[in-house]
């Protein structure tokens, strides 16, 4: 059956070069088909003695076999060649442009009263708030801040029409009447933070007639002017991200403490640029002190039994000096390029433990 | 409060340099705000010598002087009419740099003469305004050597920060105190002559109060000097003032002003021959007038105490004097005043008139009540030795206040209160060099507090100064502990619905802005309007003037302001307080926040869309959800307050009482009265109004979640009903036609027109169908969409569209 090579050889030209599946199938059709060659072959060797017909027949079911074989490998070829074409031609720029999407972010006075309640919330500190509208004698005199007291005059005061007790209510000048209200719902042991709005009747540069602050207050039968010191220094630390910071405590005066400090954080001035942890320099951030005894009494807490520390600071001020912030007055103006690009994303949430560091 | 290094050793014998000396006044609470170093200003000049002044020959007021400047002689031209041979001045040579005329020196010719640099004029170095002639050194001014020197400005200026209950510290003598305390040095002894008085003082004083008013001026001391004459001051009290910026006016009123930067004791000095009678201290008389030594009248009230004669009010008491008994050169007899005033007054008075000075300065933080005679004494001498004259005896009007006061220092207490260990010996030695009566007893101190220091009211006061003398940077640092060994929250739950529905908003695109908790007055009329009771009574300007009604007019300002700027698909939002009234309860606190432009904006992709009410409605709705509870399932009704567009808004409730939020279209007529382009669509969420769970843990369980095992089937409806029916009308109707088997149906078309009547619409809704015992077959899905279509048609008179 020497004709069955060249029959193989024929058939196999052909399926190489079988343009399309059409082409191949009508190839398929020629040989292996009913009516095809290889088939009318197969059909023959009935004919065959019985001697013949074994050898033969094993060479034409090879035959078959490796006929069959390359049409399913040259169909294969060409369904790959195919598919390479389409996806060339499907081929688009990527560097266009996503669909629109709009991502908002937080002001920083908020992500810096959150990063604030995350240290402090470590210490144990619990937030409290109060009224924006205060009575005259928790935004004062309960301060041990007495009524015509020079001390008074240091408070830009904003007064409203509105009067308790014979006296005109203030917009709170401090988050500290916050202190007092808690003072008088709670006993001690205390352990409060106090973030909120505050107001003073002064309007430039370095001075917005609103502006936010956060307290803290710490009374119980122990606490004393060691522990003031160790939370603030950690609280300098942990804000800043830097565990070397230089704070110096240095004594102030404050109605309402007694002794009272004010908290320094080591910085360097110069080429008109502010950087904190560096150099000679020191700069004002906190005022705090051990609470006055007077201020607890009129609290009715007994000072005999219990003391104390509080504390204060701008949280604008603390924003500015870790941000880089340089204008205190942009934080009320709502631009959106300043909101933008002072902003923080908002799945940025403040944790001490959550992330690497504030 | 400024003094120079030397004059604060002329108390304070220290061998300590000026760095230390620095830090130890921060440290004490005397906060350094700044060193002067004088020196500085004139470093660049020497001394130089005229050797020879011949006139210009071609200027008549010009000379040509032979300058010796210690290296070298030049030929300087110079126009000063007090320049002459021998004289010895202040040289700037060539290269060097003249503050007050702004140049830097180099050779020149002036009319032909070349000059080869300058003899210094005050105003030229900036000393001053005097430019009538060049400064004249003493003859002994070594030829060459610094000008700082021979200037008398190598002495640092220090500026320290007084804190209001330091008023001893007003006063060089005080700071000496407190370093001496901190062992800076050692406090030398005040020394006090006694100057005999040679005759009684021809003025007598009275002190003339009511009950009311008998603390103005508990005690006044006074002395009549006779024959002074009233010339420049020494150079050396004119170097002290100058050093301090205070301009030397003559030797009467530099001797006071000496006596109060040195010791805190504000003195005033009459012009004897000028008082009319005696000198009464009374309270003004309503209206009252008097020219005061600033030049202008102040009109007084019944309030203010003030130093009259038999006639006229001559000073305000503790704030200035008068103009008509002021001295001038021509005085002869003098009236020396020293009084105690009493500070609230004082402080008052000096606000009221809007007066500031020295004097009220001290009195107000108060000054030394024990120091009047003494004070007397030390000015007497002072003016006895600069002008001359005799002194009469002392005449004194009232008495020394009782300024005693008694205090307790317990052992242990700066231990337990200040966390930091200070020997007994130590303590007592602060406290006695503080000035104050220390007795060791049982258990304690007893102490007397200085007279002087009026701020001691309690025992924490004397901790106080035991450890500010002793140093903070000597208190250990002591870790604060928590009471358990897990931080509990810091917030509670209201708190943190603040917290999350903030950071939701902001991932939905919304920027957070922080706006004033004021605006104006007709802007809170835009909004439901403010009480007059939370009106400002001192508003810094009207755009700040009330507490606000709504956060909306705030935002709604930004929003123009930032359109202005050429941003204008921007989204802000705000969370803080809105106020209906001045009660603690009558502050709210709001989410608020405003969309316009495009929600979205052109792109290459296409849908473009500008924003409308529903993008609101999310955000409204996408904070409830994110507060959880009840506010997740608030119902909608049509209609929200009048700043709102009154067909386009909506108000989502639990019930009618306690609206959660409002959204909608701003009304166009609060943007024409803003002058804001819109639309604006807005929402403002009442976070407070929004129920809190009873307990912390309820609700966190989740209930059994039951997985449907067949598959859910689809079917769409078109239904005409009149266009009044609302969609959710609708879909409750479609809800409820099968609660079992139907689990959601939405809204996927809306149309009108068309062959529909004008009241009419088609709505569009899918009924999504979850069985949950059988695959439904085509029979049972029938039945369900023929209850839909009933139930649609009973309840909102909807047909099935053919």
């Amino acid at each position: 059956m020497e004709n069955l090579d060249a029959l193989k050889s024929e058939l196999s030209g052909m399926i190489k070069s079988a343009a399309d599946g059409d082409a191949l199938e009508q190839i398929r059709v020629s040989a292996l088909g009913k009516k095809g060659q290889i088939t009318a072959l197969m059909k023959g060797l009935g004919q065959m003695d019985p001697k013949e017909r074994k050898a033969a027949g094993q060479q034409l079911n090879v035959l078959k076999q490796e006929i069959a074989d390359q049409i399913d490998a040259r169909k294969d070829e060409l369904e790959n060649a195919g598919l390479d074409t389409r996806l060339a031609k499907e081929k688009i720029d990527v560097t266009l442009p996503v669909r629109p999407e709009q991502m908002g972010t937080i002001h920083p006075i908020s992500q810096t009263t959150d990063e604030l309640i995350s240290i402090f919330g470590e210490m144990g500190f619990v937030v409290a708030e109060g009224p924006s509208i205060e009575e005259d004698w928790y935004n004062f005199t309960a301060l041990n801040i007495p009524v015509d007291h020079p001390a008074r005059q240091e408070h830009d005061t904003f007064y409203i029409n509105a009067e308790k007790e014979g006296q005109r209510m203030v917009l709170r000048t401090h988050t500290s009447p916050v202190q007092i209200r808690t003072m008088q719902s709670q006993k001690p042991p205390i352990r409060i933070i106090v973030p909120g709005r505050t107001y003073r009747c002064d309007h430039d540069a370095t001075h917005s007639p609103m502006f936010h602050q956060i307290e803290g207050l710490v009374i119980d039968e122990a606490t004393h002017m060691g522990h003031l010191k160790g939370c603030l220094i950690e609280m300098c630390r942990a804000f800043f991200g830097m565990d070397e910071l230089p704070v110096r405590f240095r004594p102030s005066y404050f109605p309402f403490t007694e002794p009272s400090a004010e908290v320094d954080i080591g910085c360097a001035f110069g080429d008109g640029t502010l950087k904190i942890g560096e150099g000679d320099d020191w700069l004002e951030i906190l005022g705090s002190g051990m609470v006055n005894p007077n201020v607890l009494e009129n609290c009715g807490i007994d000072s005999t039994k219990y003391q104390g520390f509080a504390f204060g600071m701008g949280i604008e001020r603390m924003a500015m000096l870790k941000y880089g912030i340089p204008d205190l007055r942009t934080f009320y103006d709502s631009d959106m390029r300043w909101l933008k690009h002072y902003g923080f994303q908002p799945l940025d949430v403040p944790s001490l433990v959550g992330r690497a560091g504030l | 409060m400024k003094f120079s290094l030397n004059w604060l050793k002329e108390y304070l014998d220290t061998d300590k340099d000026l760095d230390e000396i620095l830090h130890w006044l921060t440290m004490v609470g005397l906060e350094v705000e700044g060193v002067e170093d004088r020196g500085k200003l004139v470093k660049e000049f020497v001394v130089g010598h005229v050797l020879e002044a011949s006139p210009h020959p071609d200027a008549d007021r010009l000379q040509v002087l032979q300058v010796e400047n210690g290296t070298e002689t030049l030929e300087v031209v110079c126009g000063a009419p007090n320049a002459r041979a021998g004289m010895k001045g202040i040289f700037a040579g060539n290269g060097s740099y003249i503050p007050g005329l702004d140049v830097t020196l180099k050779t020149t010719k002036i009319r032909g003469v070349t000059s080869n640099g300058m003899m210094l004029s005050e105003k030229e170095i900036g000393l001053s305004e005097e430019h009538e002639g060049i400064i004249e050194v003493a003859d002994d001014a070594e030829i060459g050597s610094p000008a700082a020197v021979a200037l008398g400005m190598t002495d640092p200026v220090i500026d320290i920060a007084i804190t209001p209950n330091r008023g001893d510290c007003n006063g060089i003598y005080g700071i000496a105190r407190d370093l001496a305390a901190a062992d800076v040095g050692t406090l030398k002894p005040l020394d006090v002559p006694k100057v005999k008085g040679s005759f009684a003082s021809p003025v007598s004083v009275n002190i003339d109060f009511n009950d009311d008013h008998k603390d103005a001026c508990p005690m006044f001391v006074g002395r009549y000097i006779k024959g002074v004459k009233n010339g420049e001051s020494p150079q050396w009290l004119k170097d002290k003032l100058l050093a301090i910026g205070l301009r030397p006016i003559s030797a009467l009123v530099d001797i006071t002003n000496y006596m109060t930067i040195a010791y805190c004791r504000p003195l005033h000095v009459f012009d004897a021959d000028k008082i009319k009678g005696n000198i009464n201290i009374r309270m003004a008389k309503e209206g009252e007038k008097m020219l005061a030594l600033d030049g202008k009248e102040y009109e007084m009230d019944g309030e203010m105490t003030v130093i009259a004669d038999d006639q006229d009010a001559e000073a305000l008491a503790g704030v200035m004097g008068g103009e008509r008994t002021g001295v001038s050169e021509d005085t002869v007899n003098v009236m020396l005043e020293a009084a105690y005033f009493d500070p609230i007054r004082t402080a008052m008075t000096g606000r009221k008139l809007n007066l500031q000075s020295d004097a009220r300065f001290r009195f107000e933080r108060g000054v030394d009540p024990a120091f009047l005679v003494d004070g007397t004494e030390i000015a007497t001498q002072l003016i006895l030795d600069l002008c001359g004259g005799e002194a009469s005896e002392i005449i004194t009007a009232g008495a020394e206040p009782d300024w005693r006061r008694e205090y307790f220092l317990r052992d242990n207490r700066v231990e337990e209160l200040g966390g930091v260990e200070v020997s007994p010996e130590r303590t007592q030695g602060i406290l006695e060099i503080l000035g104050f009566e220390v007795i060791k007893v049982d258990g304690g101190w007893k102490t007397i507090a200085p007279s002087w220091r009026y701020d001691v009211v309690g025992e924490a006061d004397l901790v106080e100064e035991v450890l500010r003398i002793n140093g903070f940077d000597a208190i250990p640092i002591v870790p604060m502990e928590r009471e358990t060994a897990l931080p509990h929250g810091a917030i509670n739950l209201a708190q943190d619905r603040r917290s999350l529905v903030r950071r939701n908003l902001a991932t939905r695109g919304m920027t957070e802005a922080v706006t004033f908790s004021f605006l104006p007055k007709d802007q809170a009329e835009l909004f439901g309007g403010s009480p007059e009771s939370i009106e400002l009574v001192n508003p810094i300007s009207t755009d700040l003037s009330i507490m606000r009604p709504s956060i909306l007019p705030n935002l709604i300002a930004a929003m123009g302001r930032n359109a202005d700027r050429g941003l204008s698909d921007t989204a802000l939002f705000e969370i803080g307080p809105q106020f209906a009234g001045e009660n603690p309860g009558d502050e709210a606190i709001v989410a608020a926040g405003l969309r316009a432009g495009k929600a979205i904006p052109r792109n290459w992709t296409g849908g473009v869309r500008d924003v409308d009410v529903f993008d609101v409605k999310a955000d409204a709705l996408a904070a409830l959800e994110q507060i959880g509870g009840p506010a997740a399932n608030a119902q909608i009704a049509q209609g929200a307050p009048a700043w709102y567009h009154p067909g386009r808004s909506g108000t989502l409730q639990l019930g009618p009482k306690s609206p959660l939020a409002h959204f909608g279209e701003i009304h166009p007529a609060i943007l024409k009265a803003m002058d804001v382009e819109g639309p604006l669509v807005g929402f403002e969420i009442y976070l407070d109004n929004a129920p809190l769970p009873k307990s912390k843990n309820q609700g966190k369980a989740r209930p059994a979640l039951n997985l449907a095992q067949f598959q859910a089937v689809e079917r769409d409806f078109a239904f005409i009903v009149e266009a009044k029916v609302t969609a959710e009308d609708l879909i409750r109707a479609a809800s409820t036609a099968d609660k079992k088997l139907i689990t959601e149906v939405t809204v996927f078309d809306i149309f009108t027109g068309g062959a529909l009547d004008d009241n009419q619409m088609s709505v569009g809704i899918t009924v999504r169908l979850q069985p949950t015992e059988a695959t439904l077959t085509d029979a049972e899905i029938d039945a369900v969409a023929d209850k839909v279509i009933a139930n649609v048609a009973k309840q909102t008179g909807g047909i099935l569209r053919g």
